[in-house]
């Protein structure tokens, strides 16, 4: 199959594509950062998924899949630019994908959609609403944008669009936002607060994306593989220590004393869970993750270990 | 291993048929360490502090999903802590009771954490729903923040029943255990309820016992469970029916404190003859005076 995927370029992306083409696909990646050692085999575009040369390679290249990896979930990026990537981009896939023949979409989204709240239940079903959006701000774009691609499953009938909303990954690249508030030596918590974290490794995420691919799968799906741990737990086992810090003091501090910076918003998802259940994926697909929590934390720890 | 951790216990946590990972933790955050510390506490309590006398244990399942489901006794979760206390030492294999909290605990510091280390999660249908399709055993006090609410002469009534628990026991097909609970009400003889000071706290209220806060006192409890109910439907039936089921278990109940009430008093009773005729046979010194 020729698979084209907008956002090779970024640690997932690439993952996701070697995986491809070891499976004997025929992979074509869109991205405006440059992939330098890219495998002989990957046709690589080095444009704005936003401009005309994307549609370019959607028109000459014809790829029968995309697989939608192009949206910016850091919070660093400029918040305007950002919007215009996220939602401006996705709008651009799908757009393309109906203009060129395109058999199947897969949206790549994140479990952060559900958001963290004291009330909200344990673990999230598909049909809960994304309560991120007043939680968590300013992840509120990555909710537009998923909630748009969901819009893809009745406005583009002649598409199979899937929308898989991914936990958080971790493993030996250090990428993702829970590696990033993992990267240094102390990791702050709310005192009091021990929330569970659901992750997966990140070859378990680009395996069920993949696997989402090969099984055609049509619909909004969950995607979680080893239960949740709590917070505490987690730095523990990734080697580093927990400074748990009154509310106030936590919000002062960020950013400062070598603790990661995070915007406001980040704080309720440090203090309660987002978890998801994800069986109605499992159910579709047949998927099993082949690293566990455990193994996945020791990825991480042994890929970014604390010395001294 | 920590010296509030008794070891016998902490086998006993290992017997629980949860699925812990290698840290010890299940997937809703309950944690092996935290239950034996905290089983550990609440053996001095049901054993030593109050006297509990369970009858009818041998009606919770011992595997499978169901539902305690009783009354509230008491301004503090004494009866909450004392079913779970007693499903974990009197049931072979031991089992954990899930209860679901009042949502302030969530967002008050530390209770939401150590609620949560115990299996004790908020009080959500999404989340009630889960653990019965995981084959938990689910505690639930239809009366809600109503039922910690009553007063010390209302401590053997009962308040409104919600429905929801009857319209998911119906969906999910799970078994109802129904379950009368007295002498929380004694324990902690609630005068009045702190509205102000519950805002202050972020709690729906604190309650006021004659000795200020709600320390609970040593008094006797008592604890009785009933066969299972079960109720055939979808849990989408009208107003009406479920009205009538859930009537059905608030009766049962209520004959259950009843039962409860009459146990305790000869119990206390009994006690105080044997007390009497020690005091009749030693010198009459200053013996333990139980309450009411």
């Amino acid at each position: 199959m020729r698979v084209l995927i907008p956002g090779i370029g970024g640690v997932l992306g690439r993952i996701v594509a070697r995986r491809l083409l070891e499976q004997g696909h025929e992979v074509i990646g869109i991205d405006r950062r440059p992939w330098h050692d890219a495998p002989a085999g990957i046709e690589l575009y080095n444009v704005d998924i936003r401009k005309r040369a994307a549609e370019d390679v959607f028109r000459k290249r014809r790829p029968q899949a995309v697989i939608h990896m192009a949206t910016v979930t850091h919070l660093v990026e400029r918040t305007e630019e950002r919007f215009r990537i996220n939602l401006g981009g996705t709008r651009a896939v799908f757009e393309h994908c109906r203009d060129w023949g395109v058999e199947h979409a897969i949206f790549v989204g994140r479990h952060t959609y559900y958001g963290a709240a004291a009330d909200s239940p344990l673990y999230h079903k598909e049909e809960d609403p994304p309560m991120a959006v007043t939680t968590f701000p300013e992840l509120s774009d990555l909710v537009a944008a998923d909630l748009y691609a969901c819009t893809a499953l009745w406005r583009l009938p002649n598409l199979c669009t899937t929308v898989l909303r991914m936990v958080y990954t971790l493993g030996p690249t250090g990428h993702g936002t829970l590696a990033t508030f993992l990267r240094g030596r102390h990791v702050p918590m709310v005192l009091g607060f021990d929330p569970l974290f659901h992750f997966m490794h990140e070859e378990d995420v680009a395996a069920a994306i993949c696997l989402a691919l090969e099984k055609r799968l049509q619909g909004v799906y969950n995607v979680a593989g080893p239960q949740p741990v709590p917070l505490s737990v987690v730095v523990r086992g990734t080697g580093r220590s927990p400074i748990p810090l009154p509310e106030i003091a936590f919000r002062a501090a960020l950013g400062r004393f070598g603790l990661p910076k995070l915007p406001p918003g980040a704080l309720a998802h440090i203090k309660y869970p987002v978890v998801v259940d994800s069986e109605a994926f499992r159910a579709a697909t047949g998927f099993v993750h082949q690293v566990d929590e455990v193994r996945a934390m020791e990825a991480f720890r042994d890929a970014f270990p604390i010395r001294g | 291993m920590s010296l509030l951790i008794d070891p016998e216990i902490a086998a006993r946590v290992d017997r629980l048929e949860l699925p812990f990972n290698r840290y010890g933790v299940d997937p809703y955050g309950a944690s092996k360490d935290h239950l034996a510390r905290s089983f550990t506490a609440l053996r001095f309590f049901y054993r030593h502090y109050f006297t509990v006398g369970v009858e009818g244990i041998h009606h919770v399942p011992v595997r499978g999903r169901a539902m305690l489901v009783g009354n509230h006794s008491g301004g503090v979760a004494v009866d909450g802590a004392m079913v779970f206390t007693s499903c974990f030492f009197e049931l072979e294999p031991p089992r954990l009771a899930q209860g679901m909290a009042e949502k302030f605990m969530a967002k008050t510091p530390f209770m939401g954490l150590f609620a949560q280390r115990a299996g004790q999660l908020t009080g959500l249908v999404e989340t009630a729903e889960h653990l019965l399709h995981d084959e938990r055993l689910l505690m639930i006090f239809p009366e809600g923040a109503r039922g910690t609410a009553k007063l010390y002469p209302e401590r053997n009534t009962l308040v409104h029943f919600g429905s929801g628990f009857m319209r998911l026991a119906m969906k999910t097909r799970t078994p109802i255990i129904p379950f009368g609970f007295v002498g929380g009400g004694e324990a902690i003889p609630t005068i009045a309820n702190s509205y102000t000071l519950g805002k202050l706290i972020g709690a729906p209220y604190v309650p006021i016992t004659p000795w200020g806060v709600a320390v609970p006192a040593p008094v006797r409890l008592e604890l009785t469970y009933s066969e299972a109910m079960t109720f055939e439907g979808t849990g989408t039936e009208e107003d009406e029916v479920i009205e009538r089921y859930v009537e059905q278990v608030k009766q049962r109940i209520a004959g259950l404190i009843e039962e409860g009430r009459q146990r305790r008093r000869k119990a206390l009773a009994w006690s105080r003859s044997t007390e009497d005729e020690a005091r009749l046979g030693a010198e009459p010194s200053g013996t333990k005076e139980e309450q009411r």
